[in-house]
C-alpha cells in the first residue's frame, strides 16, 4: 500500500522516477480524527516498518504527562492508539516539530522525505538538504519503501531563486531584533507564495532560532519551501550564486511601512485591556529559547501563564538541573510532545486573548482555539504575562 | 453551458453549490475536520462550509496536513461534493489518494484554469466522473 501510494502521487506529480531516501520526518501521526489512527493500524496491521530513519512530528497529547491535554474519550483513546501504531512502524520517539535541534540533521545536499512545513522549509533552507514538502500519509509512505518521487526540490533547477526580497530599507534596530524574523517571514510567506526566493541586505546570521521563526512564518503564512538568505544559508554564498546567474524576475523591496503591516496583521484581537494567556514555541523552544526565558522572567511569579511548548529532547535537559521545576513554580506551563494549537490544552473561553512572539502561532490560534491573538516580542510576552496586560516596548 | 476537465484523482461524481473561493486557504488550521466550515479567521470566506459544494481552490498555502484533513472530511462525510484546482495539490489530493487505498468513496478532483473560476460562482454545478462541468441554474440559496 505504501508503494502504491507513492507510485501514484510520482504520477499525479508528473515524476518520471523514483529516489532513494536518506531519511524522513512524519507529520501523519497528529489526530485529526478516526480515519487517520485507521490508516496507520492499516499500515501495522500489514506489516510494514520504516526502511530509513524516521522521526516524529508532534501528536496530539503530551506522553510525558507535563501538561494536561483536554482531549476527551473517544478522541482520546484513538489519539494514543495512533501514536502507538507509528511506533510500531518503527518511527524513533522525538514527537517534536523541531527535529533538527533535536539530533535529526540530514548532511547537505541528500534526499529525505520531510513533512511538517517548518521542518521542511528548515531542512531545505538551513541544513541544504532536499525534500519537497510531504503531506500527511506521503511522509510515511516514503519511510516504508525509502523512496520518493523525483521532482520538485529534489531537482537542482527549481532549487534556484528566481526572486530578490530585499529587506536592505528596514532600520537596523528592526533587523537585529527577535520579531524581525517572524514579522519578515510572515510577510515573505504571503508575497512569494511558493516561489524561491533569496532574501538580501541581512548583514549578520541571525542565528538558527531565528531562520526556524522566519521559516515557521514563511511556510504558514505561503507555501514556502525553500527560501535562501544571501551570505548566511548553505547554497546562497551571495544573491549571485542563489539566482544562479540569471536576472531576478521579480525584487520585492520592503519597506518600513510594509514590515509594520506585517506585523499588525499578525494581531487578531481588538484593542484590550488584558490577556489570558501566553503560549511560545512554536516550533517548539530551543534550549537557548528556554536560557532567554529565565533571563526575562528573573525569578517573578506571574498573573497570567505562559505555555511553553517543546519537545522531550530539550526536556531532558531542563529536567537535569530542576528547571522546568522552577519555571512551573512561576506560573509557566511547560509542554512536551504536543502544542496549543494542536490539541485543546487552553482553557475553553468565549473572547479569550492569547498573546505569542510566534508567527505561526499568530497564524493558527484563532482558527484552533477560538483565541483572539496578540502579536509581540518574547519581552513583552514575559512583561505582560507577569503583569496580566498587554506590555509592548517600541523599539528604537 | 459546460467544460470538461482533467481529472486529477478519479471519484463519484455529484453536484452541488459551487463554493468559488477568493483566496489560497491551508485546509489544516483554515478548514474545521469536524464539519468542514472555514475556520480560518483571516480568509475572507470564513464560516462558509464546504461540506456538500463543488470546491473552486485558487490554490492552497500553509500545513502538510491538509492531507489529513481532507481525508477525515470524506470519511466523515462532510467532504466538498467535488474539488476544482488550478493545479495539482501534492498534499492536499494524497488525501484523496489514501482515502480510497482504504476503500472510502471519494469526491472526484480535476483541474481547470482559475480564470474559468468566476463562471461558476452562485450556480448549482453538476461534475461528472469523466471530467465533464456543467451548470444546472442558479444556486437557489446564493
Amino acid at each position: 500500500m505504501a508503494m502504491r501510494i507513492v507510485a501514484e502521487s510520482a504520477a499525479l506529480l508528473g515524476a518520471p522516477r523514483l529516489i532513494p531516501i536518506a531519511s524522513a520526518h512524519i507529520d501523519g501521526a497528529l489526530y485529526h480524527g478516526d480515519s487517520g489512527t485507521l490508516f496507520a493500524e492499516r499500515l501495522v496491521e500489514g506489516g510494514a516498518r520504516v526502511a530509513v530513519r524516521s522521526t516524529l512530528n508532534v501528536g496530539a497529547l503530551d506522553l510525558m504527562g507535563c501538561s494536561r491535554v483536554r482531549l476527551e474519550e473517544p478522541q482520546r483513546s484513538m489519539a494514543r492508539r495512533m501514536m502507538e501504531a507509528y511506533r510500531k512502524l518503527g518511527c524513533e520517539q522525538s514527537w517534536t516539530c523541531a527535529p533538527y535541534q533535536a539530533g535529526h540533521r540530514p548532511a547537505f545536499g541528500s534526499d529525505v522525505a520531510w513533512g511538517e512545513s517548518n521542518a521542511v522549509v528548515f531542512c531545505n533552507s538551513v541544513l541544504g538538504a532536499r525534500t519537497n514538502r510531504y503531506g500527511d500519509f506521503l511522509d510515511i509512505a516514503c519511510a516504508i519503501s525509502g523512496r520518493a518521487p523525483d521532482f520538485g526540490l529534489h531537482l537542482q533547477a527549481n532549487r534556484r531563486a528566481s526572486l530578490v526580497f530585499d529587506v536592505s530599507a528596514l532600520p537596523r534596530p528592526f533587523l537585529a531584533s527577535e520579531i524581525a524574523w517572524p514579522v519578515l517571514g510572515s510577510l515573505y510567506g504571503r508575497e512569494v507564495g511558493n516561489a524561491v526566493g533569496v532574501v538580501t541586505g541581512v548583514e549578520k546570521n541571525p542565528g538558527e532560532d531565528a531562520l526556524k521563526a522566519f521559516g515557521a512564518a514563511a511556510a504558514s503564512s505561503g507555501a514556502v519551501g525553500l527560501f535562501h538568505i544571501a551570505g548566511v544559508t548553505p547554497e546562497a554564498p551571495d544573491a549571485e550564486m542563489a539566482l544562479g546567474g540569471v536576472e531576478a524576475e521579480v525584487t520585492i523591496r520592503v519597506t518600513p511601512e510594509m514590515a509594520r503591516q506585517a506585523q499588525a496583521r499578525l494581531s487578531t484581537a481588538e484593542s484590550t485591556d488584558h490577556i489570558d494567556a501566553v503560549a511560545i514555541g512554536s516550533p517548539h523552544l530551543s534550549l537557548a529559547e528556554f536560557d532567554t526565558l529565565e533571563r526575562l522572567l528573573a525569578g517573578r511569579r506571574l498573573s497570567v501563564p505562559i505555555h511553553a511548548c517543546t519537545g522531550r529532547h530539550v526536556l531532558v535537559e531542563l529536567d537535569r538541573d530542576g528547571r522546568r521545576k522552577a519555571l512551573e513554580a512561576l506560573g509557566v506551563v511547560v509542554i512536551a510532545d504536543t502544542c496549543v494549537v494542536v490539541t485543546p490544552i487552553l482553557p475553553e473561553r468565549v473572547d479569550g486573548v492569547l498573546m505569542t512572539n510566534s508567527g505561526k502561532f499568530a497564524q493558527y490560534a484563532p482558527g484552533n482555539t477560538g483565541y483572539a491573538v496578540l502579536y509581540g516580542s518574547l519581552a513583552d510576552c514575559v512583561e505582560s504575562a507577569v503583569s496580566g496586560r498587554p506590555v509592548f516596548t517600541r523599539l528604537g | 453551458m459546460g467544460t470538461r476537465a482533467e481529472i486529477l484523482v478519479p471519484g463519484a461524481s455529484g453536484e452541488g453549490p459551487a463554493l468559488v473561493l477568493s483566496a489560497p486557504i491551508s485546509f489544516w488550521g483554515g478548514v474545521d475536520p469536524k464539519s468542514g466550515r472555514i475556520a480560518d479567521v483571516r480568509h475572507p470566506q470564513c464560516g462558509q462550509s464546504l461540506s456538500g459544494k463543488v470546491l473552486f481552490l485558487p490554490g492552497t498555502i500553509g500545513s502538510s496536513s491538509a492531507s489529513s484533513v481532507l481525508m477525515e472530511l470524506v470519511h466523515a462525510g462532510h467532504a466538498p461534493v467535488a474539488l476544482v484546482l488550478h493545479e495539482p495539490d501534492a498534499i492536499l489530493l494524497l488525501g484523496l489518494i489514501v482515502a480510497r487505498e482504504m476503500g472510502w468513496e471519494t469526491p472526484v478532483a480535476m483541474k481547470l484554469s482559475r480564470d474559468a473560476f468566476g463562471f461558476f460562482t452562485g450556480k448549482q454545478v453538476r461534475v461528472g466522473g469523466d471530467g465533464e462541468v456543467a451548470i444546472l441554474g442558479t444556486d437557489s440559496a446564493a
